[in-house]
C-alpha cells in the first residue's frame, strides 16, 4: 500500500498541450502512471501522446472515470484549475504550478472548504509512490520502492534525499512535495497523518525549511499522534532575517520562521533531526538500526 | 517589494486611511516650500529609507517653523543612514517626508498581512503602539489581537468592535477604527499586499485616528496586475546583485561570506549554503537557477557571483533530476570560457547521464574540482576557497 496514489489512480493532466505538461506527461506514462486524460480548452476530441484530450476537466471525469489531476496551466490560469479539478468531483489535484499569488489561493482555499478532495501544491513537485505511480515533475529513477516515506517542502532538496535512501537500500512508500508557497493544500501535519496510519510506512523523513510556522506544528503533531520514527532536516540555518530565500514561503519574518526554533520544536517533539543535509539518509538508517526499531 | 512610507501613505490616502498633511522632498529648498505650504507650528522631516528603526538612528527630526528647516534637511539628504534593519553598510537617505507634526496623545498597533496557519488575510491590533511589535508578542502576548478573516466576508462591523474594545478606544473613536479597519483591509486586497502596517496609529489630541507611520508591502507574484506598485519600485534601496538577478529570473540573495553558490531549486540552495557553513566556510550568497538551468541561466549566474569581489571559490550544486548531466556540463564549460572565471570551481552533479556529464568536465582542460556528493563538495570548496581565492 501506499498514500494518495497508486495502481488505482487514473489522472487527467490539466495543459496536457503546453510545454511542460506534454514533456511530463511522456515521463509520467514511462513511469508506468495511469493517465487517462487530458484537457486544454478548445482543444477537446483531439488526442496527445495517445492520451485524449477534452475541454473540460468534468469531461474527463464522465469519460474516463478520472479521479486524481495534476495542474501544468500558468500562474493567472492555475486557481480557476484548482477549482475546476476540484468541482469535478477528482479524489486529488497536484498543482505544480508556481507563482500564484497568495490571495488568489486564499480564495481557492476558502471555496475548497464545500468541495470534495485533497489538493497538493501549489509550487511543488508533486507526489509518487514508487513502482507504482508518479503524479508530478520529480525524476522517477531515483526512487526505489519501499518502506519509508518522504514529506518536503522543497523539490530538489527532496530529490536529494530520496537518492540518498535509495542508495542506502531504504526504499519509499510514499513521497509527497507539499510546495513552497505560504498558502499550501496539504500541509506536514495532513501528510504525517496519512504517514502515521499507513501500513506499509515504517518511518517518515520530512524536510522543511525556514518561513512560518509549519515546522512547528508538525511537532506538536508528531508528539501527539504520530508513533513511527520521524527524521527531519530543516533548510536555512543560515539564512538571514527579512531576505526570501527563493520560495515565497521561505522567509524569517515577524521574529518567527527561523531554523534554531524549529528544529528544536522537532527536537523536543522526539524527531532525530540531521544537522547536514548530506547525512539524512545515514541518520535514518542509524535510526532504523537501533534495537527495538 | 518593499515601498517607501511616503509611497504608503499616498496608498493611505487612496483608500482614506487617514494620514498626516505632508509630502516627499528631493532638496532641502523642496522642503523648505513644503514646510511653509503646510503652514503648521512645527514640521517633522522623515528621512525615507525602506528599513525600521530610522527614529533611533537619527533619520527623525522635529523642526519648529520657521526655525532652520533647510539646514537640518541639508543634512538628512544624502545622508547614510544605519538602523537595526540596514545592516552596517546602512542606506542613502535621497528623500524626505515633510509632515506636519501632530499632537499625539496615545499610540497603538494596527496591521493585516497574512495568516499562513488559517490561511486566510488576519487583522493584528496592539494597544502598545510604537514599539518593535515582535518583542511585544514575545514579551506580552496578551497584548497581541489576531483576527483572522474570511475573503468572502471581508472586515464586518463586529471586528470593528472588537479592534476597538481591545485598542480601548470608545463613543467616535471606536467608530473611526472600525472604519480604518475596513479601508486597510480594502487596499491590501484590491493591491494584493504582503503586509499592510500602522505603528503607530496615533490618537490626537482633538480625538482623531491618523496613521502616524505607513509600511507597505506585496506580494511578488501578484505584481503583474499592479503596474501602479511597480512604479513605486526604487531600485536604489535593493541590493544591486538581486536587482541584476532579476532581470534573468535568477533567484538570488546576497550575503557576506566568500564562497559563491549555484544551485538548482531553493531548498536545495538554501541546505548548500548551510553545508558550507557546516564545513567551516560562508556562504557568498543563495542563488536558485531554477528547475531547469539552461547554459544561458548558469552563464548569467557565474556572471552574476563573480561580480562579487569577495567570492573566492564557486559551488555548483545542480540535482539534475530529469535534465540531463551532460546538457548541464556542456552549459558549464560553455559559461566558464564565455565569463571569466578566474577563481576555482568545485562541481557537484547528479542526475541522468551524469557519467557522461564528468566525462565532459573532466576532457575540458579547466580546471573544475569533482565532488560525488554534498558533503565532499562543501569541504572542497571551503579548502579551496582558503588556498586560493582569485588567480
Amino acid at each position: 500500500m501506499s498514500v494518495l496514489v497508486g495502481k488505482e489512480t487514473r489522472l487527467v493532466v490539466q495543459g496536457i498541450t503546453g510545454k511542460e505538461g506534454a514533456f511530463h506527461t511522456q515521463q509520467m506514462v514511462a513511469y508506468g502512471t495511469h493517465v487517462v486524460a487530458g484537457v486544454t480548452p478548445g482543444k477537446g476530441g483531439q488526442t496527445f501522446s495517445g492520451v485524449p484530450v477534452f475541454d473540460t476537466v468534468q469531461d474527463a471525469v464522465r469519460q474516463t472515470g478520472a479521479n486524481a489531476s495534476v495542474i501544468f496551466v500558468p500562474a493567472s490560469f492555475a486557481p480557476d484549475a484548482i477549482l475546476e479539478a476540484s468541482q469535478a468531483g477528482v479524489d486529488l489535484v497536484v498543482c505544480i504550478t508556481e507563482g500564484i499569488p497568495a490571495l488568489d489561493m486564499v480564495r481557492v482555499h476558502q471555496a475548497r472548504a464545500t468541495l470534495p478532495g485533497r489538493l497538493i501544491g501549489p509550487n511543488c513537485p508533486g507526489i509518487i509512490s514508487p513502482g507504482k505511480a508518479k503524479i508530478g515533475i520529480m525524476p522517477g529513477h531515483i526512487h526505489q520502492e519501499g518502506r519509508i516515506a518522504v514529506v518536503s517542502r522543497s523539490g530538489t532538496l527532496t530529490y536529494e534525499v530520496v537518492d540518498q535512501l535509495t542508495r542506502l537500500g531504504l526504499g519509499q512508500s510514499t513521497c509527497i512535495g507539499i510546495g513552497g508557497d505560504p498558502i499550501i493544500g496539504t500541509d506536514f501535519v495532513a501528510a504525517l497523518g496519512l504517514f502515521a496510519a499507513d501500513g506499509d510506512t515504517d518511518a517518515i523523513v520530512m524536510i522543511g525549511e525556514i518561513g512560518g510556522t509549519a515546522e512547528e506544528e508538525a511537532a506538536a503533531f508528531i508528539r501527539a499522534h504520530v508513533d513511527k520514527p520521524v527524521i527531519a532536516f530543516v533548510a536555512g540555518t543560515t539564512a538571514p532575517a527579512g531576505k526570501r530565500m527563493g520560495h515565497a514561503g521561505a522567509i524569517i519574518a515577524g521574529g518567527k520562521g527561523d531554523a534554531v526554533s524549529k528544529i528544536r520544536a522537532l527536537r523536543e517533539a522526539g524527531v532525530h533531526v540531521a544537522d547536514s543535509p548530506a547525512t539524512i539518509g545515514k541518520t535514518v538508517k542509524a535510526v532504523l538500526g537501533r534495537p527495538g526499531m | 517589494m518593499k515601498i517607501h512610507e511616503y509611497q504608503a501613505k499616498e496608498l493611505f490616502r487612496q483608500f482614506g486611511v487617514p494620514v498626516p498633511r505632508g509630502r516627499v522632498a528631493a532638496t532641502a529648498a523642496e522642503a523648505t516650500v513644503v514646510a511653509r505650504e503646510l503652514g503648521a507650528l512645527r514640521v517633522v522631516l522623515k528621512a525615507q529609507v525602506h528599513a525600521g528603526g530610522r527614529g533611533k538612528a537619527g533619520g527623525i527630526k522635529v523642526v519648529e517653523a520657521g526655525g532652520g528647516i533647510g539646514p537640518i534637511a541639508e543634512a538628512l539628504i544624502g545622508m547614510r543612514l544605519v538602523t537595526h534593519q540596514t545592516g552596517a553598510e546602512g542606506r542613502i537617505v535621497k528623500k524626505l517626508l515633510v509632515e506636519e507634526a501632530i499632537e499625539i496623545a496615545g499610540e497603538s498597533y494596527l496591521a493585516i498581512t497574512l495568516d499562513r496557519r488559517a490561511k486566510t488575510p488576519a487583522i493584528i491590533a496592539s494597544p502598545a503602539g510604537g514599539m518593535d511589535i515582535e518583542e511585544v508578542a514575545a514579551k506580552t502576548p496578551e497584548k497581541i489581537l489576531t483576527l483572522p478573516l474570511l475573503p468572502t466576508l471581508g472586515v464586518r462591523p463586529y471586528h470593528g468592535v472588537e479592534v476597538a474594545r481591545f485598542l480601548g478606544l470608545s463613543g467616535e473613536q471606536a467608530k473611526a477604527a472600525g472604519k480604518l479597519v475596513q479601508d486597510l483591509y480594502r487596499l491590501f486586497v484590491e493591491k494584493d499586499c504582503a503586509l499592510v502596517e500602522i505603528n503607530p496609529l496615533a490618537t490626537l489630541r482633538d480625538g482623531r485616528l491618523v496613521a502616524a507611520d505607513a509600511k507597505v508591502s506585496f506580494d511578488a507574484s501578484a505584481l503583474a496586475r499592479h503596474p501602479d506598485v511597480v512604479a513605486y519600485r526604487d531600485l536604489d534601496e535593493e541590493d544591486p546583485y538581486e536587482v541584476e538577478a532579476s532581470k534573468y529570473r535568477l533567484s538570488y540573495v546576497h550575503l557576506d561570506g566568500n564562497i559563491g553558490c549555484m544551485v538548482n531549486g531553493a531548498g536545495l540552495a538554501m541546505a548548500t549554503m548551510d553545508i558550507i557553513k557546516l564545513a567551516g566556510g560562508q556562504p557568498a550568497n543563495f542563488l536558485d537557477v531554477g528547475g531547469g538551468a539552461s547554459a544561458e541561466q548558469v552563464g548569467n549566474a557565474f556572471r552574476i557571483l563573480l561580480s562579487d569581489a569577495a567570492v573566492a571559490a564557486v559551488l555548483v550544486n545542480i540535482f539534475g533530476g530529469i535534465m540531463r548531466c551532460d546538457v548541464l556540463a556542456r552549459g558549464i564549460i560553455q559559461a566558464i570560457e564565455q565569463v571569466h572565471v578566474n577563481v576555482p570551481v568545485v562541481v557537484r552533479m547528479k542526475g541522468t547521464n551524469v557519467d557522461e556529464g564528468k566525462r565532459l568536465l573532466q576532457e575540458s582542460k579547466l580546471a573544475f574540482i569533482l565532488a560525488e556528493d554534498m558533503g565532499e563538495a562543501a569541504q572542497k570548496v571551503v579548502a579551496a576557497a582558503r588556498e586560493g581565492g582569485r588567480s
